[in-house]
């Protein structure tokens, strides 16, 4: 028989996103809801002057959400449903599987995308390269957050060792560091440990090209290497590291 | 088809052995099952030949493609149901059996037609909408089982499928197994020493990790020293222990297990003293106690010694 690899890939989309949004329409309200709850809270505390870094955060928030969202669904399928170990044991590759879980993750987002990048559009001022930096920027975090799930999830034993990592993850990676506001309001030496997360240097990129802080060209691209050179180590691992095959 | 392994051994955490240099050669379609206590190596065996897992020495080959180099291939000729496996919840039994033809490289179009048709044959009509997780445990043993059955791939690996099942529900999947065991190879773990005596046509014997035997039901029943059962339905009946065992089951009830001839050498007896009785072939379960003895008494003897 033939092996199709998009049909590979449109089962992992079919049933982490599409049937679950078919057979519980409920969900589609879950991803839009906290990237929202806290897009709200510093455009309300800020009387609507930080609007367009939250908007932009938010969409960064939503990316990262997919990557924590993907460590807990694989590692539901692997561990409860024991899905992961029928996939292993059928003709698909771990790539193939990661890539139509990871596409889920994007397709599931979906009502959440449309409306950030509708608010996107309206609030935030940019150019059209701009535009296209603020895109690979987002296509970027979304690697690193898909890569460090795979990898988390290939490691949980459990559905709660895995709600305690996106429960580190989800703080760590987007409330605390400066996603949904500018850098420079951290005060020295605090700044220092913001540079620890990567979507610190992914929020830098993106509020560069808002006009909300500017880190200069070199600061820019070093903000560009950190970024790449964390998710390119992430992926490696991920795809070379994590255990598909038990050992 | 083809199951060979050669010194085949797991080691855990580099001192738990699950497997040691288990070494078999199969040729057959059919069921193969395979029994033991619990931590015999049973599930770690069906693991590391179904590509899941792999072993610490030894090799394991599916129709000669071998397991670890060449997993890709073995992959196009397996399907798995692990233990405690199960369908997702917010899945329909279609979406479930579609999914996975499709993750197996069908087309949607196929992997429906399939799907609709092994739910068909697995006695799920009706069901396809529902979600999964409306179905009993039955049901849903079922729909795992027409998950990979709906494959078409030839050697198929059952981890423990009846586990929790009452017994007509098990009933039901047997006699599925039974219809599907025509083409292919079916790899069945069990518990149940009835199911595997039913089903199996070669049976596969482990205990702590080894091979202890491997055979049909009569070559393991030629190879015990008590292959008949008397069952004697009476109060008077009273025997020695004499190159015989003699198990008394209630007051009027009493097994005796033994050779043909001393088993034969008794019926005379029981006419003249006008007993009820039957004389059957010893079943897996008293196969399987006399391969490994019975636990109790294993334990009894271990706690005297200690």
């Amino acid at each position: 028989m033939k092996r199709r690899i998009g049909s590979q890939i449109m089962a992992s989309i079919l049933v982490n996103s599409i049937y679950a949004m078919i057979n519980y329409p409920v969900v589609l309200i879950n991803t839009l809801l906290a990237p929202l709850a806290i897009l709200a809270v510093v455009t309300f505390a800020s009387k609507g002057a930080l609007l367009p870094v939250a908007a932009v955060g938010a969409l960064i928030m939503s990316m990262v959400s997919s990557g924590t969202s993907l460590q807990q669904d694989l590692s539901h399928l692997k561990n409860d449903m024991r899905l992961q170990d029928m996939i292993v044991s059928s003709p698909t590759t771990s790539l193939i599987y990661i890539i139509g879980m990871a596409l889920s993750e994007i397709v599931y987002s979906i009502p959440t995308l449309a409306f950030l990048i509708v608010l996107n559009l309206i609030f935030v001022k940019t150019t059209i390269t701009g535009g296209f930096i603020i895109f690979m920027d987002m296509a970027t975090i979304f690697t690193f957050s898909i890569s460090l799930g795979f990898f988390l999830s290939t490691f949980t034993s459990d559905i709660i060792q895995s709600w305690g990592f996106s429960g580190i993850l989800s703080p760590l990676l987007t409330t605390i560091p400066p996603v949904y506001y500018p850098i420079t309001y951290i005060p020295f030496p605090y700044r220092y440990l913001a540079y620890l997360s990567p979507t610190t240097y992914a929020s830098v990129i993106a509020q560069s090209q808002t006009g909300f802080y500017d880190p200069g060209a070199e600061g820019f691209v070093v903000s560009w290497i950190v970024l790449l050179a964390v998710t390119a180590i992430l992926t490696y691992l991920a795809l070379k590291r994590s255990r598909w095959r038990e050992i | 088809m083809r199951i060979r392994t050669t010194g085949l051994s797991k080691t855990y955490d580099r001192k738990n052995k699950a497997l040691e240099d288990l070494s078999i050669d199969l040729n057959m379609n059919g069921i193969f099952s395979i029994i033991g206590r619990n931590g015999a190596g049973k599930t770690t065996f069906v693991r590391i030949l179904s590509t899941e897992l792999l072993p610490t020495s030894g090799k394991g080959y599916i129709n000669d493609a071998d397991v670890v180099e060449q997993a890709e291939s073995v992959r196009r000729e397996i399907a798995v149901v692990p233990q405690e496996a199960r369908p997702l919840p917010w899945l329909t039994p279609l979406q479930t059996v579609s999914s996975y033809l499709m993750w197996r490289g069908y087309s949607y179009r196929e992997a429906n037609e399939k799907g609709k048709e092994a739910l068909r044959e697995l006695g799920l009509e009706g069901k396809e909408g529902e979600k999964s997780r409306k179905l009993s445990g039955g049901q849903k043993r079922k729909l795992m089982v027409a998950t990979v059955i709906s494959s078409e791939a030839p050697v198929v690996f059952l981890d423990e499928p009846t586990t929790g099942l009452d017994y007509l529900s098990r009933k039901e999947l047997w006699q599925l197994l039974s219809k599907m065991k025509r083409d292919r190879l079916i790899i069945l773990t069990t518990h149940y020493l009835e199911e595997a005596e039913i089903l199996g046509d070669q049976i596969m014997i482990l205990d702590k990790g080894k091979l202890v035997d491997i055979g049909g039901i009569e070559d393991l029943r030629s190879k015990v020293k008590l292959p008949y059962v008397l069952k004697v339905y009476s109060e008077n009946f009273k025997i020695s222990e004499d190159e015989v065992q003699v198990h008394p089951v209630s007051e009027k009830e009493t097994f005796v297990y033994g050779s043909a001839a001393k088993i034969y050498g008794l019926v005379p007896y029981l006419v003249t003293n006008k007993m009820k009785f039957t004389v059957e072939e010893a079943s897996l379960t008293s196969i399987f106690e006399q391969y490994l003895g019975n636990e109790e008494e294993e334990k009894e003897n271990e706690e005297k010694n200690w």
